[in-house]
């Protein structure tokens, strides 16, 4: 199977619980096991080749440009995480089916998990550092889903933020030191960055990488001082820690240095900081965790502790310590797993997972006493389980440096205490509370954990041997032979475990008494609250509430950092001659000045300023035609006019004047603002204007291939229609989305305070005498269809003379928003058969099948072709696909253009009163109504 | 006639930013209007000022740049959609609120606590 596959599978798996729950939660957790078996089985397919040191490659380019491809791997690191990932998953999703009570969603439950299995899948399989980034970004977003499942519970909530805050936050400065790492290593596939150690090592900018990457990993994987979130995580349901805090969420931080280890270890800043790190976590978290109360609280320090064991042993930077960490890995997922899943029963059964109240229940739950000591003796580090094999390999490791090996020894003790406190705690000593084992669903995965602990520990070499060796020979590049045996004499190692279990024992038993540690979660509580206040003054001070005030300073600053750039660039002067000013544009000029200057002057008279913005548009349209753009100068009167009746509608039910009311000074500064503003814009219009091209622009080649390629004169309408076809596909799509909205408005304004408003309306100003003057009736729908005519026209000629869909589209518009005026809204709504929203929908989907018809030919979207057409009776005339582009267009135009203004008509037609169906129609059989 | 196109833009782009600070949303609207004109302009003198040479193909002679032209023919169009959300948001916000003024009520401002 395709590692691309089998890192997918898990995605199309989270499709299926939220579709099938309604079959009953059996039906969901079977599905999803089901995929992920899937993708398990697909996975073991490859062990083979892996082991023979192959490794397995699916490519495919996403965004090349970027460097960004979706290239995915397997190899003996990917491997083994896979198996993990895929395996404890499927031994949760049983667990999960039964403690899930039936108050809880249980397909969201699910369909989350498929969602975060997938993420880690993705994470593990990337053969590339962009692609991995995403997943990573996706696993910190579905774990916040997982971890706040129960989000009627404070705690949940709080937790899942904790963890999305700093986990997001490492993820941020991941992806920067991924970024100097792809730059250095000159590419972001990963067989790139593999190869590329001695560059990487080598840059100046290897250590900022380091540790930005070092950030990702450690706020991930828990380690000091970022441990804190991972306690507050605990609110999430059992199954959820058992899952994230085992074998996946926090793992991927250690995936990452291992994933990453043979490109930036080695070097004096990778051992001393990853491994102290590494040490401090791991002293640490056991010793918090032998104080704590709460059963899942205790196992998730004592993960923090583990996961610094892992990391410092990957600081280490020896082949020896790569193996130990790769087994420890193994060895953790599978005793802490069957944890999680016990205290998870023990919860259930008895309803506390607190060790106060907790006690003597190996009577009463005989078969959980057993699964939870054997975990429990394996995490302590006790033979023949494998947390032993995994202990001693690290000692070994440690003991090489005399004061690592202090330390570590101390961490282990540390171990052994809370690891013995937890059964003795739970199981031991008089029976304090009643309690009885589960039904099979629940104890057999951690049973089959606990077997597994067994196993490992008796047989490693031929269960798990095969699969460490291959993981740590991709984690060193090389090739280890380790052999995992339960008894090497008596080494130095040995002597360290027995002081570490004797220790550990004699402290649980003095009853060691803990120091209250600053809470984490009041410190980072106080941090955020800080950020948010901080940024609470910030936004104060810039949006107060005023829109004025805003855009004074959107304004002041744009023109500041204008001023700024032009004066640090290198302008010398103009290099175009200007073109002779000849009388008619000078006309032209002069009328639009006093149209603006009018606009300003009168602008508190509302219908003379919209006026002066009519005559504006009109010579802007003029402008356009002058110089060479005649599309424009149509597209830019029709706009005017449905603009200029958008306006007058709008205007019809708002205030006929404005009120004066900023004081002179404030006047005076807004002018200010606004000549600077205008200078500052024309004299960059102008610099620009008067300067030649930087570089030749692109529009040679759809000068050369209008025609050639797109089959049409005006290269304009072939821009739009083929070039850029995709442009025009999303700006349609916009105007459409555009009217929608303005539809929805109107619904709303058509219910509560706006519609008493309108029912109560009376108009300020003297109405006409006749509502439907009989001239402008007559001649509207005399010239209807010779309007409808021109359009047609227009849209048939534009793709080689000026015109095409949006100026056809706009004249449509205009010839039926004319029928509107005329003779009214209810006598245009009664005839019209096409609903807008209709004609908008069916614009994009024309355009859209448009592109979509070229796959047909092998081609990308929206290539277009054409071809001539002889129809008998008339003259040889060309047909181009992109005029059923150009159609979905128009009809985009049409409908969009139609229902804002039907909109606003509507408005009016409830402030209207009695309205005629049939203003001026001819009908004698309705005699003289 | 750069210089003429220049200074029509640059008296659009003032008068525009005038109105855009006014208190009331039927100027701002206008206001809005006007930027909109000035900026379509502007773009399209980015592909420079050339007369008598529509891109519209006929043999052997030259043409104008038509690719500012086509940019600004959509973002005619678009402003024209924009306009008419921004008008019945006005519109709206006076049949709810009874009051046509942009900012917001003083009231209002203070941030939640």
């Amino acid at each position: 199977m395709s590692p691309a596959l089998i890192a997918v599978l898990p995605f199309l798996g989270a499709l299926l619980p939220a579709l099938l729950i309604r079959s009953g939660r059996d039906v969901a957790a079977v599905a999803s096991a089901t995929a992920t078996g899937i993708a398990l089985l697909g996975l073991c397919l490859h062990i083979p080749a892996i082991l023979s040191g192959e490794v397995i490659l699916a490519r495919f380019d996403w965004l090349p440009a970027l460097g960004l491809n979706a290239n995915f791997r397997i190899d003996g690191l990917g491997l083994l995480f896979g198996i993990l990932i895929l395996g404890i998953g499927l031994l949760i999703q049983l667990y999960a089916r039964f403690y899930l009570s039936a108050r809880d969603d249980a397909g969201a439950f699910y369909t989350y998990l498929m969602l975060f299995q997938g993420a880690m899948m993705g994470i593990v399989l990337s053969d590339n550092i962009l692609l991995l980034l995403v997943f990573w970004e996706l696993t910190s977003l579905s774990s916040f889903l997982l971890i706040g499942f129960w989000s009627h519970l404070p705690e949940g909530r709080q937790g899942a933020r904790m963890a999305l805050t700093v986990t997001g936050m490492g993820g941020l400065s991941m992806i920067a030191g991924m970024l100097i790492l792809g730059n250095i290593a000159g590419g972001y596939d990963l067989t790139t960055i593999l190869a590329a150690r001695e560059a990487v090592q080598a840059s100046p900018l290897y250590l900022p990488a380091l540790l930005l990457i070092l950030l990702g990993a450690f706020t991930k994987s828990a380690q000091f001082p970022f441990h804190f979130w991972l306690p507050h995580a605990m609110a999430a349901p059992t199954p959820v820690s058992a899952y994230l805090h085992s074998a996946t969420m926090v793992k991927a931080g250690i995936f990452l240095l291992a994933r990453l280890w043979p490109v930036l270890s080695g070097t004096p800043e990778w051992f001393w900081i990853v491994t102290l790190t590494g040490l401090a976590t791991m002293v640490m978290g056991a010793w918090i965790a032998i104080f704590r109360d709460d059963l899942k609280s205790l196992l998730a320090f004592s993960t923090v502790s583990h996961l610094g064991l892992i990391t410092m042993l990957l600081g280490m930077g020896t082949e020896g310590a790569a193996i130990a960490a790769m087994f420890h890995i193994v060895a953790h997922a599978t005793f802490k797993a069957a944890l999680f899943m016990v205290a998870g029963i023990v919860d259930h059964e008895t309803g506390t997972r607190s060790l106060a109240r907790l006690g003597g229940l190996r009577r009463a739950m005989p078969l959980t006493f057993a699964i939870a000591a054997v975990a429990a003796l394996s995490m302590a580090g006790i033979p023949p389980l494998n947390g032993f094999l995994s202990k001693e390999m690290m000692l070994e490791q440690a003991s090489l440096t005399p004061w690592l090996a202090a330390l570590a020894t101390l961490g282990a003790l540390f171990s052994v205490c809370y690891s013995l406190r937890f059964v003795w705690g739970v199981f031991m000593g008089p029976p304090r509370i009643d309690g009885h084992d589960p039904g099979p669903g629940l104890w057999l995965a951690p049973a089959f954990l606990a077997m597994l602990v067994v196993l490992i520990g008796l047989l490693p070499n031929t269960l798990v041997g095969w699969l460490v060796t291959a993981a740590s020979g991709t984690v060193t590049a090389g090739h280890p032979h380790p052999h995992f045996a339960l008894w090497h004499g008596l080494t130095p190692a040995l002597g360290l475990s027995v002081i570490a279990v004797l220790g550990g024992a004699a402290l649980l038993a003095l009853g060691p008494r803990g120091f209250a540690l600053p809470d984490a979660k009041r410190v980072f509580d106080a941090l955020t609250r800080g950020a948010e206040a901080a940024a609470r003054v910030v936004t104060d001070r810039f949006t107060n509430g005023s829109m004025a005030r805003a855009f004074v300073g959107f304004t002041l600053s744009v023109l500041l950092c204008a001023a700024w750039a032009f004066s640090t660039g290198d302008y010398s002067g103009p290099t175009r001659p200007m073109l002779p000013i000849q009388p008619v544009p000078l006309i032209g000029w002069a009328a639009l000045m006093i149209a603006t200057g009018g606009m300003v002057a009168f602008h508190r008279h509302r219908m003379l300023a919209l006026v002066m913005v009519g005559v504006v548009g009109l010579i802007v349209s003029g402008m356009f035609l002058y110089l060479s753009a005649p599309d424009l100068a149509l597209t830019q009167i029709s706009v005017e006019v449905v603009t200029v009746i958008l306006l007058l509608l709008a205007l019809n039910f708002l205030p006929k004047r404005t009120a004066l009311e900023s004081r002179d000074r404030k006047r005076g500064f807004d002018a200010f603002v606004a000549v600077l503003g205008g200078v500052g814009f024309g004299a960059l219009a102008y610099v620009v204007m008067r300067g030649g091209f930087a570089f030749p622009p692109i529009s040679e080649y759809m000068l050369a291939n209008s025609y050639k390629l797109g089959g049409g004169d005006n290269v304009v309408n072939v821009i739009l229609v083929d070039f850029r076809g995709y442009d025009t596909f999303g700006e349609i799509t916009v105007l459409g989305i555009a009217a929608l909205a303005i539809f929805a408005l109107t619904e709303t304004l058509m219910t509560g305070a706006s519609a008493a408003r309108l029912a109560a309306w009376q108009y300020d100003m003297p109405r006409a005498g006749a509502r439907h003057p009989l001239m402008l009736v007559v001649v509207t729908r005399l010239i209807l269809p010779m309007m409808l005519v021109v359009g047609l026209y227009i849209f048939l000629r534009g793709h080689n003379m000026p015109g095409g869909g949006f100026v056809a589209g706009l004249i449509v518009s205009i010839a039926l928003v004319s029928q509107y005026m005329a003779s009214g809204h209810a006598w245009a709504e009664q005839r019209n058969r096409f609903p807008y929203h209709a004609l908008i929908g069916a614009g994009v989907i024309a355009a859209g099948v448009t592109g979509i018809g070229a796959w047909f030919a092998g081609l990308p979207f929206l290539t277009s072709t054409f071809g001539y057409v002889k129809l008998p009776g008339i003259e040889k005339f060309e047909l181009a696909s992109a005029m059923g582009f150009d159609l979905g267009v128009f009809l985009c135009v049409v409908g969009a253009v139609m229902l804002a203004l039907d909109s606003l008509a509507r408005i009016a037609r409830a402030a209207g009163g009695q309205v005629s169906p049939s203003p001026m129609d001819v009908d004698p059989s309705r005699g003289n109504a | 006639m750069e210089a003429l196109l220049a200074s029509a833009i640059g008296a659009m782009t003032a008068a525009a930013i005038y109105l855009i600070l006014r208190r009331r949303s039927f100027a701002v609207v206008l206001g809005t209007t006007m930027l909109s004109y000035a900026i379509n302009l502007f773009l399209f003198a980015t592909g420079r000022l050339v007369v008598d040479r529509p891109p519209i193909l006929r043999a052997g002679a030259s043409y104008t740049d038509p690719l500012p032209q086509a940019l600004v023919l959509t973002a005619i169009v678009i402003s024209f959609g924009m306009t008419a959300v921004t008008v019945m948001m006005a519109l709206g916000a006076f049949l709810e609120g009874g009051d046509d003024r942009v900012d917001m009520p003083k009231d209002d401002r203070e941030p939640p606590r």
